[in-house]
């Protein structure tokens, strides 16, 4: 009696996204936390004018005051802009490298569990590149291409664009492996078969019924992705081979706080204190999202 | 009823084999075939209902999918109007399928659980036609109303309806692009049975509506009797009996035929114990390793010598009657 809108226009589907990803406590205070970093490491800086850069020898190795948040270094660099400045290098680091990782590692599974005849293949590559030792490639990729790509993007750029894409191509094969396994299962499924009986070509089955349902091991992939990049990244740069030292990163900082643990222990802890946190909050959405993205939990 | 001679056979198969290779050992070496279908022939006229029955893992299914093309057969023939689509490459079958579609057996997979209903039975217009965007709603919202669903759902997920309501999304989707020949594999099987009955009438109405041909695939002896024009029983990949319907329930002309119909549960208490039942022993052979001759020999109540050494031919024996038994051609 009362419902006399039929046939109304749907309301966007991503607005029921939204409702079902407040209903995620965690989720909704990982993607708080994210955004708080975001504007700290991005508009920090303009609030706090200090340069990272700026050496001052009369207030080296100081603890916490009102002049310096989170104390100065050896140098006398101020610790609270330089974690905005390594902020910001770590936080573009892992998602670059995140979403390059993801793009190769979905294509390729993709690719290997839907067509039978290129699977073997693409298979024995990603175990060749899991079976490569890690370490050493490294070495090699960023000995050989570290000058020629400071030459031609700048200093900064140069090692940003190695960085990621070292981080990007060694850390796809796990990723790659999952969307195969389940693109195998949804393959026999009969949507799957319904759709090829309607005609659909294999690039729409591919867009339209398989990737919408993988999203779930892709977005684990994601948000595991971005922590282990940022952590690759510190690795990187405490072999020395990361970003040089005048470019602070969460990483980097945390390395060059090792030496003055004793001393000064806030050192380590703040970056430490950052990675762990933005990953977790990061893990958070994408735990959310997996959710949301989900009609069958987006009902209840 | 019984003279389809002056009706117009709008799907014609003969000799569909549909082998699946087994690769065995250390290199993958081809050492056999599951013969899933193995050398079937039948035809369906316009507008009939051809019921296919048998047991569980006969090749019912298989020949429903290979019939229309969803996999590759390993030979035969497939008329499907007029057009050979036996060795059709993916490319060429692509305008041919709105004239076939198929309805699934379980309707909770045969629906992908990410997309809407509008999104779903939306599907094979978007990939077909070149409707605009409000014209494809309205297609749909007709489609929901032949089917009786309710039009404010369009927009909702398949796991949000029940066993029955997903089936009529089903239909809906293989009815959007008017196909002429519907292959219904087993689209009552997962419904319980007071849906079963408004499923099949459903279809039944669409049939007499938009002129269907089916191809029912089903192990409900009794509801293939009831919707079924002629119908066809499978036993191990081969098709050992096809006939229209009443002859077939009145007098069965093939052992296995008798077999099956004679396990029918009877409603009347009484009349249940005293049946005299065929009962069959043993289980179905392989289908990748059937017998030598006929193969039904190694269950047959009535065997004969030669059926274990001959395979026989399926033959007319009566007009409008096919079997395939030895028993007959004496």
């Amino acid at each position: 009696m009362t419902d006399t809108t039929t046939n109304q226009a749907p309301r966007n589907q991503w607005w029921d996204v939204w409702d079902q990803f407040k209903t995620h406590k965690g989720a909704l205070l990982g993607a708080g936390f994210f955004v708080f970093m975001l504007l700290f490491v991005y508009l920090g800086p303009y609030v706090w004018g200090i340069d990272p850069g700026h050496i001052d020898p009369r207030v080296r190795n100081q603890g916490m005051s009102f002049a310096h948040p989170m104390g100065t270094d050896q140098l006398g660099r101020d610790m609270f802009a330089r974690m905005m400045a390594g902020g910001q290098i770590s936080i573009a680091v892992g998602l670059t490298a995140m979403l390059l990782s993801l793009v190769l590692g979905t294509f390729i599974g993709v690719l290997a569990g839907y067509f039978k005849r290129i699977d073997g293949l693409l298979m024995r590559f990603t175990d060749l590149f899991l079976a490569l030792p890690l370490l050493p490639l490294l070495l090699v990729i960023v000995m050989l291409y570290r000058d020629p790509l400071r030459a031609a993007f700048g200093p900064e750029t140069g090692i940003f664009i190695l960085i990621v894409f070292v981080i990007g191509i060694t850390s796809w094969m796990q990723t790659a492996r999952i969307v195969r396994g389940d693109v195998l299962a949804l393959k026999e499924r009969e949507f799957v078969l319904a759709a090829r009986s309607i005609g659909t070509p294999p690039h729409r089955m591919i867009l339209r019924h398989l990737l919408p349902n993988v999203m779930s091991p892709i977005m684990v992939s994601a948000t595991l992705g971005i922590a282990n990049a940022i952590i690759t990244e510190s690795a990187l740069s405490f072999l020395g081979l990361g970003f040089p030292s005048d470019f602070p990163t969460w990483g980097r900082l945390l390395f060059d706080g090792t030496d003055w643990l004793q001393r000064n222990p806030e050192r380590v802890i703040w970056p430490g204190l950052a990675i762990s946190l933005t990953v977790l909050s990061v893990n958070y959405i994408g735990d959310g999202l997996r959710d949301a993205l989900d009609p069958r939990i987006r009902g209840r | 009823m019984l003279d389809h001679s002056d009706r117009n056979k709008l799907v014609s198969v003969s000799g569909l084999k549909m082998y699946f290779p087994i690769h065995t050992g250390l290199m993958q070496r081809h050492t056999g075939d599951v013969k899933a279908v193995d050398d079937v022939s039948f035809d369906i006229f316009e507008g009939e209902t051809l019921g296919l029955v048998g047991e569980s893992g006969c090749g019912k299914s298989t020949c429903g999918r290979a019939v229309l093309r969803l996999y590759e057969p390993t030979e035969g023939s497939i008329n499907m109007g007029g057009t050979e689509i036996g060795k059709s490459t993916p490319r060429e079958l692509r305008p041919m399928r709105p004239f076939m579609q198929m309805v699934f057996q379980d309707p909770q997979a045969s629906l992908n659980p990410r997309m809407t209903v509008a999104d779903i039975v939306g599907e094979p217009l978007q990939e077909h036609t070149d409707l605009k965007r409000e014209d494809r709603l309205a297609r749909i919202y007709e489609l929901m109303d032949a089917v009786g669903l309710n039009r404010d759902f369009a927009h909702r997920y398949p796991h949000e309806f029940s066993g029955g309501q997903r089936q009529r999304i089903g239909i809906a989707r293989a009815l959007a692009l008017n196909p002429k020949f519907i292959v219904c594999d087993e689209p009552i099987a997962a419904l319980d049975v007071s849906i079963q009955a408004q499923v099949v009438n459903l279809l039944e109405d669409l049939q007499k509506e938009f002129g269907l041909t089916y191809l029912f695939i089903s192990h409900d002896l009794s509801m293939v009797r009831h919707i079924a024009d002629r119908v066809a029983v499978m036993y191990l990949g081969k098709i050992v009996e096809l006939a229209p319907r009443d002859g077939l329930y009145d007098d069965p002309k093939h052992p296995y035929t008798q077999a099956l119909l004679s396990a029918v549960p009877e409603p009347d208490p009484t009349a249940h114990d005293s049946a005299e039942r065929t009962i069959l022993t043993g289980d179905v052979p392989s289908p990748s390793n059937p017998p030598q001759g006929c193969n039904f020999c190694t269950r047959c109540p009535q065997v004969l010598d030669r059926c274990r050494s001959e395979e026989p031919e399926f033959r007319e024996v009566e007009p409008g009657r096919f079997a395939a038994c030895h028993r007959l051609n004496e």
